[in-house]
């Protein structure tokens, strides 16, 4: 079930042990890791549409927030109090059911995503053989509350976004799991934690595998942000078409659950890339190797901003593109390269020709 | 063929855009434009032709140098200046003469033409340069721009 | 593929509005948008959210006072709104001002079309999705807004014209400020072309999108930008020359091809243009008077009068009927965003729903210049 921890984790878990019946004591573990996984979700999402602000700000020579607390950290604080005191109503003819469930999908695949992360060597919630199977299945299932959040709202613009939505992420969702498929070749497993075994030893993936894995890593860049719903990909929500796309019924707290999903979307996406390509929590060169915990998270962190700055940096900077033209993107242009990519790396595996 | 070169002239053209913002993201300390407002009042100027609002300054005898002769309200377009005006005895000169008893400047209606300013005769009514004319009361809007107690400065006619 | 949608499946059209209330769109103009799927099957537009009888109020103004009202017109060419009826007033009493202010009119018009022009840039970047160029037309427009608000007082209804001059001197810093915003504005056009124009996304959602071929530009009567970019020649300064436009050397630019782009080169290459005269002019600016003297009640003879100037938008054309009285009897502007609104049905049928934004932003409608 959970991975057997060392330190600091293990030191809960004996104590835990210890001073309950086993059952009592494995039920308020669960308890402990979800509520850590909630509050993860909750404060790296708050923190992340601070970063998005303030980045944004920066690209346009303006400063962003800094009235609410120094550089404006309490600024999300301030809008999630806001967002949870508005009312929440909705007009008569939507389908009840469907349009308080719709949010929950997103929640949910988001979270579970989030659990398979090894955050440090001894932080990961769940470490199962198959997790970038598992991983790539969850986040199909995001969709489906996109698609329902848009057909529950009773509202013509609600369900051309969702419509849009739906089969755009459809699309790209081949791209990222070839992408995926490739570095797995190289490691031979699919089990996270052996993954980042196998880039300790070896050196980073990306630095492995040469010109196929660099390829691999931007078309999963591409693929990813597109994943998302974000620019230049968002016409789902593009302001000046029409209206705001298939949130645009939900009000208040709701509102904010799929607001707080895409950048935790982004945050796994970003994840997704730090794992297979610049090694997870390890450091370059192995400059902290060894010492307990800290310097691992703080190895992840600082690589997962990086790649979501990048991501940020693409919104910024790009026009939107039209449906067809996406659509021609990902099925003309992305996925054959993918496809040969992926026999070129593998005969650049047979050959032998990896660093 | 065109293919491989249409995929590497895109790149290229998408790498240029994004090393301009990118160039602008690392220079926000020198290039930031944003004013912080509220606290920088003291030191915020405008420029001495700004057109804020109408005033009538008044010197240190509290004495303007308005004569009543309705030009500022023939030429406003709206009807923005009202004069409220008496033929009274000047105790200078025995004769009776035009004096003005009030100036109404309706700052809600007014557009800012200048045409008003540029009207007058004796430069009475000038810009003065305040932007921060938001009342809770619309009444506040309406302006008497004598003030109490002022008379016409001497030898204004000639 | 098409056999087979029209035959086994059955689609609806349905209507959408892209209404008045629009978070990100022009101003106040309701489009009714019949689309089946995602093909736009008829636009139809729906004018008049901002009427404000503009004409009507110029029948009870004197001449001085109607040149404020042109300002509100399309507020972002304001200098040529106002030029255009201080001239039809002169032309009638036929009164000929100075060398210095025909100059500083010219200089005038030119650095309002570069801030018309760099608002429009921003825009059209925002409407496609790149959301940072607003930001970088708007920091270069605050410069020019700063060197009119140093000389005029105000930063968007300026009111600086009047029939028979200016109503004031330039300020003293005026010429140095300029010269300063020169060197600025020529680094910084270059860099927005790098960031916009050469955008492969940029492109591919311009190019081939919203022909309009020469033959439907005159027959609906387009012009300025519009018009020239499907290779009619329209420009009213270099066919009727104003102001002191015979002195200057400045090409029109002309693109035949029609399309969203053609449109969006011929504004680019525009602003070069108008740097052009601006630089030529700046520094030979002949002393003189301000005003020519005018009567304090102005009456024109009977008749009728007519004057175009070119507009940051196309042509402005202002009639005037007089019957001798200080009032006009009729004042007719003839806005260029009207006719240009009306080619709008016939190019985007056919195209979807992202390129009509795309269109719309090229035409770069101001609304109230619409309305009146």
């Amino acid at each position: 079930m959970m991975n057997i921890p060392l330190s600091i984790t293990s030191t809960i878990h004996d104590w835990l042990f210890s001073i309950m019946p086993e059952g009592a004591a494995t039920f308020t573990e669960w308890i402990l890791i979800a509520t850590a996984y909630l509050a993860l979700f909750a404060v790296a999402g708050l923190y992340l549409v601070l970063l998005e602000r303030k980045v944004a700000a920066w690209f346009q020579f303006r400063l962003g927030p800094n009235r609410v607390g120094p550089w404006g950290i309490f600024q999300t604080i301030a809008d999630a109090l806001k967002l949870v005191s508005k009312e929440i109503y909705s007009n008569e003819r939507v389908d009840k059911f469907l349009f308080n469930l719709a949010p929950y999908f997103v929640i949910v695949a988001s979270l579970m995503a989030m659990a398979v992360f090894p955050f440090s060597k001894q932080f990961q919630g769940f470490d199962i053989n198959i997790g970038v199977f598992f991983l790539f299945a969850i986040s199909s299932i995001g969709v489906i509350g996109l698609l329902v959040g848009g057909w529950a709202s009773n509202n013509k613009y609600s369900l051309i976004g969702a419509m849009r939505s739906g089969l755009q992420t459809i699309s790209y969702e081949l791209s990222v799991g070839l992408s995926i498929l490739t570095m797995v070749l190289l490691t031979g497993t699919l089990q996270l934690s052996e993954i980042i075994e196998v880039q300790r030893t070896g050196g980073w993936l990306i630095f492995q595998g040469h010109i196929p894995a660099v390829i691999a890593f931007m078309i999963f860049m591409i693929a990813g942000t597109a994943e998302t719903n974000r620019a230049p990909f968002d016409l789902v929500e593009a302001e000046s078409e029409l209206g705001a796309g298939f949130h645009t019924e939900y009000s208040g707290m709701q509102f904010a659950y799929f607001f707080l999903a895409e950048f935790i979307n982004m945050f796994i996406i970003a994840s997704i890339a730090v794992v297979l390509f610049f090694g997870g929590w390890l450091s370059p060169f192995g400059i902290t190797e060894g010492i307990t915990w800290f310097p691992e998270v703080l190895w992840f962190v600082i690589k997962v901003f990086m790649i979501i700055l990048l991501m940020m940096w693409f919104r910024w900077t790009f026009p939107r593109l039209r449906v067809d033209q996406l659509l021609t993107l990902e099925w003309k242009y992305l996925l054959p390269i993918n496809m040969v990519n992926l026999v070129f790396m593998a005969i650049v595996i047979w050959l032998n020709f990896t660093l | 063929m065109s293919y491989f070169s249409d995929i590497y002239s895109g790149i290229k053209t998408l790498l240029t855009g994004m090393r301009v913002t990118g160039g602008h993201f690392v220079r926000i300390r020198s290039e930031n434009i944003t004013q912080q407002y509220p606290d920088n009042r003291d030191t915020l100027q405008m420029f001495e032709r700004f057109r804020g609002e109408v005033v009538m300054p008044h010197d240190e005898n509290n004495e303007h140098r308005c004569t009543g002769c309705q030009s500022c309200e023939i030429a406003c377009p709206n009807g923005s200046i009202e004069i409220i005006w008496d033929r009274q005895v000047d105790p200078a000169t025995g004769k009776k003469k035009k004096m003005i008893d009030k100036h109404i400047y309706h700052l809600s209606m007014c557009t800012m033409c200048g045409l008003c300013i540029s009207a007058c005769p004796t430069d009475a009514i000038v810009w003065a340069q305040n932007y921060e004319n938001s009342v809770y009361d619309r009444s506040a809007l309406t302006k008497v721009l004598n003030q109490p107690g002022s008379k016409l400065k001497a030898g204004i006619e000639e | 593929m098409e056999q087979l949608t029209n035959n086994k499946i059955k689609t609806e059209e349905y209507f959408v509005n892209m209404g008045p209330q629009h978070p990100a769109a022009h101003g106040v103009l309701r489009l009714l948008l019949t689309i089946d799927g995602e093909i736009i099957k008829n636009v139809d537009p729906d004018l008049g959210y901002i009427h404000r009888s503009i004409e009507k109020m110029c029948e009870r103004n004197s001449y001085q006072q109607i040149v404020h009202l042109t300002d509100r017109l399309d507020y972002l060419s304001s200098h040529i709104n106002n030029g255009a009826v201080c001239l039809a007033v002169e032309k009638a009493l036929e009164l000929e001002v100075t060398d210095r202010v025909k100059v500083i009119r010219t200089i005038f018009d030119e650095l309002t079309r570069l801030a018309s022009h760099l608002l429009w840039w921003g825009v059209m970047g925002m409407d496609l999705g790149a959301l940072t160029t607003y930001f970088y037309a708007f920091r270069d427009r605050e410069m020019i807004n700063d060197i009119f608000e140093e000389t005029c007082g105000a930063r968007l209804t300026m009111n600086y014209y009047i029939p028979g001059g200016l109503m004031f001197d330039l300020h003293p810093n005026f010429v140095k400020r300029t010269k300063e915003f020169l060197v600025t504005i020529k680094k910084n056009l270059p860099e927005y072309d790098r960031l916009l124009t050469g955008n492969v996304i940029f492109q591919k959602r311009t190019k081939g999108v919203g022909i309009l071929t020469k033959e439907d530009a005159i027959s609906f009567g387009t012009s300025g930008p519009v018009a020239r970019g499907s290779g009619v020649t329209c420009d009213v300064r270099k066919i009727h020359p104003y102001h002191a436009y015979d002195r200057v050397d400045f090409n029109e630019v002309l693109f035949t091809e029609g399309d969203t782009f053609a449109r969006y080169k011929v504004r680019m290459q525009e602003m070069w243009e108008s740097i052009s005269i601006v630089e030529q002019l700046i520094d030979k600016i002949p002393e003189g008077d301000i005003k020519v003297p005018t009567k304090a009640v102005i009456k024109l003879p009977k008749g009728e009068f007519y004057q175009k100037v070119e507009a940051a938008r196309g042509e402005l054309g202002v009639y005037i009927n007089s019957t001798g009285t200080k009032n006009p009897y009729r004042l007719k502007l003839r806005s260029s965003g009207f006719s240009n609104l009306s080619v709008l049905n016939h190019i985007a049928k056919g195209g979807k729903i992202g390129d009509l934004v795309a269109i719309m932003a090229s035409f770069d409608f101001v609304i109230p210049d619409i309305d009146r």
